[in-house]
């Protein structure tokens, strides 16, 4: 990390005592579906905020509408459940203004890249430090059973009885193309990886965009299963891990190569032959081509080699920061402001009472 | 117009006609020429959008207000940045009065036309009354332009302006002319006419010439020869007048010192005033000041200023959209700061739903529309009030919400101290309703002392405020302070407040979810109550003849209002007037004060929408005169409507 993304992240004050999962748990029961992934991802936050150790009352959840924008009230911290769509941009305004503040935005498929897609896209392009988790299920859960702008094509719901015509939005490639400085993926019922994921985001100065894979047990039982059976997944899990080379398969037999032909990548075995080939994965490589390329390997409709981890991770200038720069420069440069002379202008006249 | 003048003065200060204008006698002035004394005069500068008539207009107010004059202006110019050239649509104008007396309105017929091209003359001649002094530039009267707005043969020879007293100067040759040592272009050295123009004028009316030097060479400071050869121009137009025999006469306006209270002036507009005004409300809050807006016609300027000014702390946030300007200020009001957004009435319609939820979550939040013609994109550079109900009642659900709405351009300033004390005493957003004709129209301002602002201090939360049957101290955040009915404001970073706020019904007191009936109807009754019980400051009615007719109007009538009322008195008719700062809540007094008419009259520039709430609150036969042409009324044509209704 360097200086200047470890000063803005130690702006948000240390916590005094040490904290526990429990100090996390708000008094409020919680009113998921029995089953919900929202359960598992609400555990891990909780038992992971302890590890940061900032100061409970400077954290805050921002989400919009959906079942999984009801996680701030499960959270003993300070929170907002907004409007449907709207978190990324109320959230922006309150990071911008409060730099003391540790940020969270809380979303789903049809929040985050539906009705507030277009917040979505301008808070990591501008990387206002907001750290965005969006949990994905495919499907709309809480108007009870549509298909979202996730969903696979021809998907049969209670909206698309023959099959939706919508081609999906692939949330990693979109916030990749949004100018994304931190993109990552993972796991619902995957707590280790979904905690380290959740510590490089928050160790990330700017917005860090995090696609949970979310079951939702009652509308889309399942979307993810390739990922959690023990018999595919091997097959269908690539984790990404920075500076290693990306293999996956039994025993690591299989590897991610750029084809010479195309600079796309395929998936070949690992071979004395292919193993010099293997692609080493680089999340703060300049540019995003690579990571992009990545976000395309996956298998739409058996989701076999879906790429889970840190695609990308590289600092640029924070919106919050160079906002507060400018504060500082006007002051340097004419002063601290003066109501007074600013009422006044230049051009007055007196009458005399 | 000067919001602090309230007595009627007994001047013909809306009265049309150069000559009712003139007073007093002729006195020989050292120079040669004959100077006349004037109380009052109305010029219109009018041309295609790219002459820089908005500039020339401003330039001249800016000399007459240093002056001392009391004055009014109207801006008044197409949507398009550059309508096709010389044709009807792209004529641009600025409308200047100015007084040695209070004045109240921008004037409804120029004295003095000046008129760049035929189209400008075209589309400007009817406002002027006959004898009506009209200077135009000969050099754009070609066949080909006179053509292009249906002039068969040139007005200027065929006779059609003989009731006028036409000046015919070739301005564009003048200009070239005295610009020929600057090596310019012809096609540059052109550009400078509208400054000889305002020369010419500024000759004709004794006006200040430094200020508009010094404008010019600060403007035009990284081109130095650029701001030369416009000084030139304007020296030239200057000199113009005083050696060409065509103008023979020119006109003293003598300051108006007697009708402002004394203290120190300057010219303001409605959005430069409004601007300051929450700037100030800042300051006197002690809040940082937080702006989230996106573009829109005629709010933007509000968000130029704003963003000029971060030595004082205030942030600016240029939105996506205008959804996520309100967003953005309603996250910065969470956390601590007098958060403010800015739009026009399309981009109010956009924000409804997140107005509902600061309505939910009782924060401050300022909300400003500059109200232009609508429905849809309508009028953009014109004015209109008719977005009175958007704001009343334009959410899903019972949402009240205050409303507040300046009178002049420079109340814009008070307007915008006032809804910060509600927003921030009341933990509410407030709709601030002021209109196009405000934002860009201007007048003399009496510079407020700092110490004649208002308290707007506020306390944050700092601790538990409910003791538990058990003993136990906790926040409560929808615990409401018993006066005000606002619940406490509880900033994040403050330790052991943590709390959830959001757009579900709230339980009374803990802030908890809830879908019990009982507490949503007490909800929804207490937001209502929390809203009706604001202070406002009773309603004032001016009636000093014990009329039977109230005439009631509300935000940016007041000036040809109030102009129009003067008239009937002056003619020996009674009225009564009042004016209307807070839509809602109400005065307290207000059904009182109408009930005491025979008749209550409310002019506005929409189909009728204070009439209706004023119908449906009091059962008052209210009624409405209305007018939504994008313009502001004039006071003649009002005088008449009022006088029929008197009368009738």
């Amino acid at each position: 990390m360097t200086e200047a993304a470890s000063a803005l992240l130690s702006l948000v004050p240390k916590a005094e005592a040490e904290q526990s999962m429990k100090d996390f748990k708000s008094d409020q029961e919680v009113r998921w579906c029995p089953g919900c992934g929202d359960y598992a991802i609400l555990a891990a936050v909780q038992g992971f905020m302890p590890e940061l150790g900032l100061a409970r009352e400077n954290i805050v959840f921002i989400s919009g509408i959906g079942c999984s924008s009801r996680f701030p009230y499960y959270m003993n911290t300070y929170g907002m459940h907004s409007i449907h769509g709207r978190a990324p941009a109320i959230a922006t305004g309150l990071a911008s203004s409060r730099r003391d503040l540790s940020v969270w935005v809380v979303t789903g498929d049809g929040d985050a890249l539906s009705i507030g897609g277009n917040h979505l896209i301008h808070a990591l392009r501008r990387n206002v430090n907001l750290k965005i988790l969006l949990f994905n299920n495919r499907i709309y859960g809480l108007t009870k059973g549509q298909y979202s702008p996730t969903s696979e094509l021809g998907k049969i719901t209670k909206s698309t009885p023959m099959g939706s015509l919508d081609a999906p939005f692939n949330p990693v490639s979109l916030a990749l193309g949004a100018e994304a400085s931190f993109v990552a993926r993972t796991v619902d019922s995957d707590r280790r990886h979904l905690t380290e994921v959740l510590r490089a985001a928050a160790d990330h100065p700017g917005t860090a965009l995090v696609e949970i894979y979310q079951n939702c047990n009652i509308f889309n039982d399942n979307a993810f299963e390739a990922l959690k059976d023990k018999d595919q997944a091997e097959e269908a899990v690539i984790r990404l891990e920075h500076g290693q080379p990306i293999r996956f398969g039994p025993g690591g037999s299989k590897g991610v190569v750029r084809d010479p032909a195309t600079g796309d990548l395929t998936v070949v075995e690992v071979s004395a032959e292919t193993e010099s080939r293997i692609l080493v994965h680089d999340a703060r490589s300049a540019t995003p081509t690579t990571a992009f390329a990545l976000s395309r390997l996956a298998d739409p409709d058996t989701l076999h080699q879906t790429p889970i981890g840190v695609f990308r991770s590289v600092e640029r200038p924070v919106y919050d920061s160079l906002m507060a720069d400018q504060l500082d420069a006007a002051i340097e440069q004419n002063g601290k402001g003066d109501l007074g002379a600013l009422l006044a202008g230049n051009d007055t006249w007196t009458v005399v009472g | 117009m000067t919001s602090q003048v309230s007595s009627p003065a007994e001047h013909a200060d809306e009265a049309d006609g150069p000559g009712e204008a003139l007073v007093g006698g002729q006195r020989q002035p050292p120079g040669e020429k004959e100077v006349r004394q004037l109380d009052r005069v109305i010029i219109r500068f009018a041309g295609d959008s790219g002459d820089g008539m908005q500039l020339t207009g401003d330039r001249f107010t800016s000399e007459t207000a240093s002056y001392g004059n009391d004055l009014s202006t109207l801006p008044n110019f197409p949507a398009e940045i550059r309508a096709p050239a010389g044709t009807l649509p792209g004529v641009s104008s600025f409308q200047v009065h100015f007084a040695d007396h209070d004045i109240l309105t921008p004037g409804d017929a120029p004295h003095v036309l000046v008129a760049m091209n035929p189209a400008a003359l075209k589309a400007n001649i009817a406002d002027v009354p006959r004898g009506g002094e009209i200077i135009v530039n000969t050099d754009e009267f070609a066949k080909r332009a006179m053509a292009k707005v249906g002039y068969d043969t040139s007005p200027l020879e065929d006779g059609s302006l003989d009731g006028y007293s036409v000046h015919p100067v070739p301005l564009t040759t003048l200009t070239i002319e005295a610009l020929k040592e600057f090596g310019l272009s012809r096609k540059e050295a052109g550009r400078s006419k509208n400054m000889f123009a305002l020369g010419l004028l500024s000759w004709m009316y004794h006006r200040p010439t430094e200020g508009t030097e010094r404008f010019l060479r600060a403007k035009f400071a990284k081109k130095p020869d650029i701001a030369e050869a416009n000084v030139a121009a304007f020296r030239a137009g200057w000199n113009f007048g005083e050696t060409t025999e065509d103008f023979a006469v020119s006109y003293e306006v003598a300051p108006a010192g007697t009708a402002f209270p004394a203290g120190t002036y300057r010219n303001i507009s409605g959005n430069l005033a409004l601007s300051y005004g929450l700037i100030a409300a800042s300051r006197q809050a002690d809040l940082p000041l937080y702006l989230g807006s996106y573009p829109i016609t005629p709010a933007s300027d509000i968000l130029h200023e704003l963003s000029r000014h971060k030595n004082f702390g205030v942030r600016t946030f240029q939105a996506e959209d205008e959804i996520a300007g309100i967003g953005a200020a309603l996250g910065a009001a969470f956390g601590g700061s007098l958060a403010v957004t800015t739009t026009s009435g399309p981009g109010v319609a956009l924000k409804s739903e997140t107005v509902g939820l600061a309505v939910s979550l009782e924060l401050p939040l300022l909300v400003i529309d500059i109200q232009r013609g609508g429905p849809s994109t309508g009028l953009p550079t014109k004015t209109e009030q008719a977005d009175l109900l958007q704001a009343m009642y334009g959410r899903n659900g019972e949402a009240p919400v205050p409303v507040v709405a300046p009178r002049t351009p420079a109340d814009c300033f008070d307007a915008a101290l006032d809804a910060a004390r509600i927003a921030l005493t009341y933990r509410t957003p407030v709709l601030l309703l002021s209109d196009g004709y405000l934002a860009n129209g201007s007048e003399p301002w009496r510079i407020p002392d700092l110490d004649e602002l208002p308290d707007l201090r506020t306390r944050f939360a700092t601790g538990p405020n409910h003791t538990l049957q058990d003993g136990t101290e906790v926040f409560w955040p929808y615990k409401r302070d018993p006066r005000t009915l606002a619940r406490p404001w509880a900033v994040p970073g403050t330790p052991g407040l943590e709390h959830r706020v959001g757009g579900i019904e709230k339980q009374d007191g803990t802030g908890n979810i809830s879908y019990d009936p009982a507490n949503h109807d007490f909800m929804v009754r207490t937001r209502q109550a929390k809203i009706d019980g604001i202070e406002v400051p009773d309603l004032e009615v001016d009636d000093p003849d014990g009329a039977r007719t109230l005439v009631l109007g509300w935000g940016s009538t007041y000036g040809p209002i109030t102009a129009a009322v003067r008239r009937i008195r002056r003619e020996g008719g009674a009225v009564a007037q009042a004016h209307l700062r807070h839509l809602n809540p109400f005065p307290r007094n207000l059904g009182d004060a109408l009930g005491r008419y025979d008749k209550v009259v409310v002019p506005e520039m929409n189909l009728g929408q204070l009439a209706t709430m004023i119908r449906a609150r009091f059962l008052i036969d209210a009624q409405p005169y209305n007018q939504v042409n994008g313009m502001p009324f004039k006071a003649e044509q009002l005088a008449a409507a009022l006088k029929e209704a008197i009368d009738d």
